[in-house]
């Protein structure tokens, strides 16, 4: 059983670019290892309703990675999503902006929250690389979810 | 910026290529003619544009509200102000034309954009979710449907329940809600205003209110200028003969639907929750608002110049066929698949058919009464009386309406006019499926095209809540 080759990069709307490509060692764990498990990390919603994720640490993942780890994962994961939703003077000045120009501006310019999903998009890719890959696990980026889970997916330990 | 690996590729566009090819529309050959994900989308929207626009299914009534805008500042511009800019100053007619430009820009916007759809869960979500709820539970749900699930959190101290949602299968977002007309969960629920023709919700928003307000503004000009100009001729030449030359006189309906969103905008509420009384002091005095920021200004800034959040629905991506999962579906969800080229499955189908029972329900004192004008030619006087009636805002079991209405109730005093105003049906969104308590409330008024089914003897307590329910707002 193996998933699709993700190796291709999606063109959304208002010209969003996410880099969905995989590295080749994924390629072979995936074409080679069974999905033993997915586990789901929910939103947490105690501060509002910005974009923050449980740091709990899911029992499945016990004996695959450190709790450390993975709660300075999702941390560092809050902490983007905080800045994306950031009622700063930047994004403020943005959205007046955008007000004057009847919102024509965003389509020449990538809005703040894009620019941060990238960035976002970007540690998630790394974190797999040198993180979570070797160790048989994969994290799915938040927006391909909706935004409502972190998805990891727990391969078969074939490992020696 | 770079996007290390993938940053040769930016400007490129790829479909998805799969190392199996399960189906044939997957295969690299057709990469043309791949499904986008806006196809098999399982809400009840329209797409135009290949994904790029995104609307309600009826949307007759939001090309009625572009005509009218158009033709009705198309006669200020034939007729007003010729004479306006020749006899006062060409800026008239200047700043009437960019106040037209930028409503119709923020209509635009607003019908054309996503309210911010939550999309559905996949299948492994779900049942890990059916799965933690089993747990909770401690017993298995059967075949049978399971009793209304519900998670509380604390948001800023204050108490919110989270409910979960059978069409989406999430638990929804702190408010969000669930529109019936559109069969999707949209972030911060404002209403479904069908003459934009489409929700209002987070992302969208601030667009609504620009529309409303510069639709007011321009709706006030117009109208101070056809009055000057209609002073202006019956100097030269009789009041008589100066009507009979400028034609269409216009109302101030939407500067009181202005005032009412500037109010929410500045209490940081929806539409939704103010119908509700959410957030009410009548509820407790340890009730407020948690989404507050405190003060009206950081309210203001955050509705209207905070961050735009990105669309979550990935609407012009290529569909990728996942292999069979791992988890086999429990409780009977049908695969959507990656596929989801079957988007009207048998539990969807039969959430909508519920629904609908369950509004025929409270829909069966209303429909029996009078017919529901949705808007055609003089409609908005119909449309007026039906909302003076059984009104279109029904408050979920509370003792006195709330105060709102007030703003919106048809002003009486209102110059004949043959424009029809923006009236917003504020339909409080359907809770799927329908748990006792929970009050489906308005949608007749804006379900013109689904009326027939008459089934109440199925929703009896249902019935006996929304009859309770529109007695009470009746008598206001």
């Amino acid at each position: 059983m193996g998933l699709p080759m993700r190796g291709a990069l999606l063109k959304t709307e208002a010209g969003r670019d996410f880099n969905m490509a995989e590295t080749h060692s994924l390629q072979d764990m995936r074409q080679q290892a069974a999905i033993a498990a997915k586990v789901y990390v929910q939103r947490d919603y105690s501060t509002g309703t910005i974009c923050q994720f449980q740091t709990k640490f899911p029992s499945e993942l016990e004996n695959r990675i450190d709790r450390q780890q993975f709660e300075e994962t999702i941390r560092v994961l809050n902490t983007l999503y905080a800045e994306a939703e950031k009622l700063g003077g930047k994004s403020c000045l943005e959205g007046c902006l955008a007000c004057v120009t009847a919102y024509t501006v965003f389509l020449c310019m990538e809005t703040h929250y894009e620019k941060v999903l990238k960035k976002i998009a970007r540690y998630i890719q790394e974190q797999n690389d040198k993180v979570y890959t070797p160790r048989g696990l994969l994290l799915t980026d938040p927006i391909e979810r909706g935004l409502r889970v972190v998805e990891i997916t727990v391969f078969e330990d074939r490992s020696s | 910026m770079h996007l290390g690996v993938a940053d040769p590729m930016r400007d490129c566009e790829y479909s998805q290529i799969s190392t199996r090819s399960s189906t044939p529309m997957e295969s690299p050959h057709k990469k043309r003619s791949a499904r986008r994900k806006w196809q098999a989308f399982p809400g009840r929207n329209k797409f135009y544009c290949n994904g790029r626009i995104m609307m309600a299914r009826q949307t007759g009534v939001f090309y009625l509200t572009l005509v009218l805008i158009v033709v009705t500042s198309g006669l200020f511009f034939a007729f007003d102000c010729p004479f306006l800019a020749s006899s006062l100053t060409p800026a008239i007619p200047v700043i009437g034309g960019v106040l037209f430009l930028f409503v119709l820009g923020t209509l635009l916007r607003t019908s054309f954009s996503d309210p911010g759809v939550l999309p559905r869960a996949t299948p492994d979500e779900a049942a890990d979710l059916e799965r933690q709820i089993d747990m909770a539970n401690g017993s298995s749900s059967g075949g049978y449907r399971p009793p209304p699930r519900t998670k509380e959190v604390i948001i800023n101290g204050q108490t919110v329940k989270l409910k979960y949602c059978f069409t989406c299968k999430i638990f929804r977002p702190p408010r969000a809600s669930h529109c019936s007309l559109c069969d999707n969960c949209v972030e911060r629920f404002d209403h479904h205003c069908p003459w934009v023709g489409n929700c209002v919700g987070k992302r969208n928003y601030r667009f609504f209110y620009m529309f409303i307000l510069s639709l007011s503004f321009l709706t006030v000009f117009i109208f101070a200028f056809v009055i000057t100009h209609v002073i202006l001729r019956s100097h030269r030449s009789g009041f008589l003969n100066a009507l009979k030359d400028s034609p269409a006189r216009y109302p101030f309906y939407t500067l009181g639907l202005s005032g009412f969103h500037t109010y929410l905008i500045s209490s940081n509420q929806t539409t939704n929750e103010d119908i509700k009384g959410s957030w009410s002091s009548k509820r407790g005095k340890e009730n407020y608002n948690p989404y507050s920021y405190g003060n009206i200004f950081t309210n203001c800034c955050a509705a209207l110049c905070g961050p735009l959040p990105p669309s979550l629905l990935d609407r012009r991506g290529f569909i990728q066929t996942d292999a069979p999962q791992a988890a086999p579906p429990t409780n009977g969800i049908t695969m959507y698949g990656s596929t989801q080229s079957q988007s009207h499955m048998c539990d969807q189908d039969q959430c909508i058919q519920s629904t609908k029972f369950v509004l025929q329900a409270a829909a069966t004192p209303l429909l029996q009464s009078e017919p529901i004008a949705m808007v055609l030619g003089d409609a908005p006087l119909p449309a007026r009386t039906s909302l003076n009636g059984p009104c279109a805002l029904l408050p979920l079991g509370q003792p006195t309406p709330p105060t709102s209405t007030q703003n919106l109730s048809c002003e009486p005093d209102l110059l004949p006019h043959q424009e029809g105003p923006p009236h917003h049906h504020f339909l409080t969104p359907e809770e799927a499926p329908s748990p006792p308590g929970m009050l489906p409330c308005s949608a007749p008024l804006a379900h013109s095209h689904t009326l027939p089914f008459y089934n109440p003897a199925s929703q009896d307590s249902l019935h006996e809540d929304s009859v309770r329910g529109l007695v009470k707002l009746s008598s206001v």
